[in-house]
């Protein structure tokens, strides 16, 4: 098929030619993660070396098979009276106990700050004022007010996690389009419609991501909540492996935690494609 | 027979008190509904307050706006607004976006969802129901939020440049869409736009705002829409002695300082 090209250049004009677009680049998404694994390699190389060389006494720094054998041990025999596991689900219970009761406060919190400005007035210099304080400062505080049972780490906890979900579900919250609730309102939506049907929708993604803030702060947090009278948990294993200098035990405990951590991470990053896909693309 | 009227409305954004900021300065505008009334005007001159007035987003400094004589108070479904970047709830489906306002309204999900594909049919979407809202191009989320207004049943379609994101070709579709919608329908169109060809092809008035501060420049009559409807074909229209004298006319009264430059 051969078109016919017509002129309608005025007198001095030239014809602009066309250069084809280049082609496209094959975009490298494996890339990014071939530098991680390849990060990792070396990473474990140099450490396997420096264990193997002795460059650092084994009592510092034991070597990867050790560490793994300690995970074994871990797992099948335990250390301070309780397996890996146990560990494991009992700290896993009081992050997830600090994230519920961070949500039920901080979301509404949050809403409250960025809808009305006696809420803002009353509760935003609370929260600026918790954001910046570290665990270890408020944990005698929190012993002394309630005592030194479950309810005390999982608060421990959820003080350092409520800060990052309010702020981020109030910039969710403030965020929310001008236009689409106008658009709602002149579809004859009251109030109360707005919220349900806009704000809410569109704080969503804000709140996902102050979840994945708020529990990157909860394992974070976890060693301190786990400083006084615990008898399990990963924070606690860390602890009392180091008083002993079990440095094994000790690299197993920040490695299970790291790895619970990036596990987590993924999954709400999963929930946020999954229920939220819009919010990457408008 | 419905009218929504502007009378004597003037805008200032500056606190009250201070005299100048004034964007509006004693605008009179009536659309009836099966009006179809075109505001164009330079950039700045006020259109999309005035179209802001006109749904109750913004209430006047002075003057009334009122809907068959009552005060508007507020936005609402008689006076449903489609907007320039669409303004669709991404989190809904473009069906879900064209039923939002019969779930406002309690309407159960099967009747909301023949309603809402019928509506889908009648911009030239069949089928597209299910489709997320970035799956669709920008001309197509102009036909949603067509349909999202008109599923309203509004007594008047307030449209702030819906048509101004778009191509000159998806752009000419659109404008014989908006003709069909404005018969079908039989709402009362306030049309805020910035192309002169199109307000004039479209408009049964319109409106010439000046600016600095925003006033009524001129009010010119016109039909061209009506024979579209009736057959006529739009290039014809457009070509139209009539037609281009009346433009000509429109664009001496939004630049007259390029015409006197010409002169
Ligand atoms: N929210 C606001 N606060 C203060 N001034 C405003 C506000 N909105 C608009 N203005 C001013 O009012 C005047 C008119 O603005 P408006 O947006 O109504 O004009 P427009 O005719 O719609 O312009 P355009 O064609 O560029 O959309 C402008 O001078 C603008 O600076
Ligand atoms: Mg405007």
């Amino acid at each position: 098929m051969s078109a016919a090209t017509e002129s309608f250049l005025a007198p001095g004009d030239k014809a602009a030619t066309s250069a084809p677009p280049p082609p496209p680049r094959p975009r490298g998404r494996r890339v990014g993660l071939i530098a991680s694994l390849v990060t990792l390699g070396l990473l474990l190389a140099a450490w396997s070396l420096a264990a193997w060389q002795a460059w650092v006494s084994p009592l510092f720094l034991p070597s990867p098979i050790a560490v793994a054998r300690a995970a074994a041990g871990l797992v099948t025999d335990g250390f301070a009276d309780a397996t890996l596991l146990q560990h494991f689900t009992a700290s896993l219970g009081r992050v997830f106990g600090a994230l519920a009761a961070s949500l039920v406060v901080g979301v509404p919190v949050g809403f409250a700050i960025a809808t009305s400005r006696i809420g803002r007035g009353i509760l935003d210099p609370i929260v600026e004022f918790l954001r910046p304080l570290p665990p270890l400062a408020y944990l005698p505080l929190v012993i002394i007010w309630f005592g030194i049972g479950e309810g005390s780490k999982v608060l421990v906890i959820a003080l350092a996690m409520v800060p990052p979900t309010v702020i981020s579900t109030a910039a969710g919250v403030r965020a929310v389009s001008e236009d689409r609730i106008r658009a709602a309102r002149s579809l004859g939506a009251t109030g109360s419609q707005v919220l349900r049907f806009v704000v809410l929708p569109s704080a969503l993604p804000a709140v996902l991501t102050g979840t994945r803030i708020a529990l990157g702060t909860g394992w974070s947090t976890l060693v301190a909540a786990e400083l006084v009278a615990a008898t399990r948990g990963l924070g606690f294993m860390i602890q009392s492996a180091a008083q002993f200098l079990v440095t094994d035990v000790v690299i197993v405990g920040i490695l299970v935690i790291a790895s619970v951590a990036f596990f987590l991470e993924s999954v709400i990053r999963f929930l946020e494609r999954r229920f939220v896909p819009w919010s990457s693309r408008l | 027979m419905s009218t929504l009227r502007l009378d004597t409305v003037s805008l200032s954004y500056a606190p009250v008190g201070a005299d100048d900021g004034l964007v509006l300065d004693r605008v009179d505008l009536a659309v009836r509904t099966r009006d179809f009334v075109a505001v164009i005007g330079r950039s700045g001159s006020g259109k999309t307050s005035l179209l802001n007035l006109a749904a109750g987003f913004l209430q006047p400094t002075a003057g009334s706006v009122s809907v068959d004589g009552k005060p508007v108070a507020g936005p609402g479904a008689d006076r449903a607004v489609v907007f320039q970047d669409d303004a669709l709830f991404p989190w809904l489906s473009a069906r879900e976006n064209v039923a939002f306002a019969l779930r406002l309204k309690g309407t159960g999900p099967a009747e909301r969802a023949r309603r809402a594909d019928a509506l889908l049919e009648r911009v030239g979407l069949a089928g597209a129901g299910d489709k997320a809202v970035w799956e669709l191009s920008g001309g197509m989320r102009q036909r949603v939020g067509i349909a999202r207004a008109i599923a309203a049943e509004p007594r008047f379609l307030l449209m702030d440049e819906p048509l101004g994101a778009l191509d000159a070709m998806t752009r000419e579709r659109m404008q014989e869409l908006l003709l069909t919608v404005w018969r079908d329908t039989g709402a009362g169109v306030l049309l805020i736009t910035h192309g002169i060809e199109e307000a004039l092809f479209l408009a049964t008035r319109v409106v010439v705002l000046a600016p600095g501060p925003g006033r009524v420049e001129a009010v010119i009559e016109a039909g061209f829409g009506r024979q579209f409807l009736s057959g006529r074909p739009a290039r014809e229209i457009k070509a139209d002695p009539a037609f281009v004298a009346a433009r000509e006319r429109l664009r001496d009264l939004i630049d007259p300082l390029e015409t006197k430059a010409a002169a």
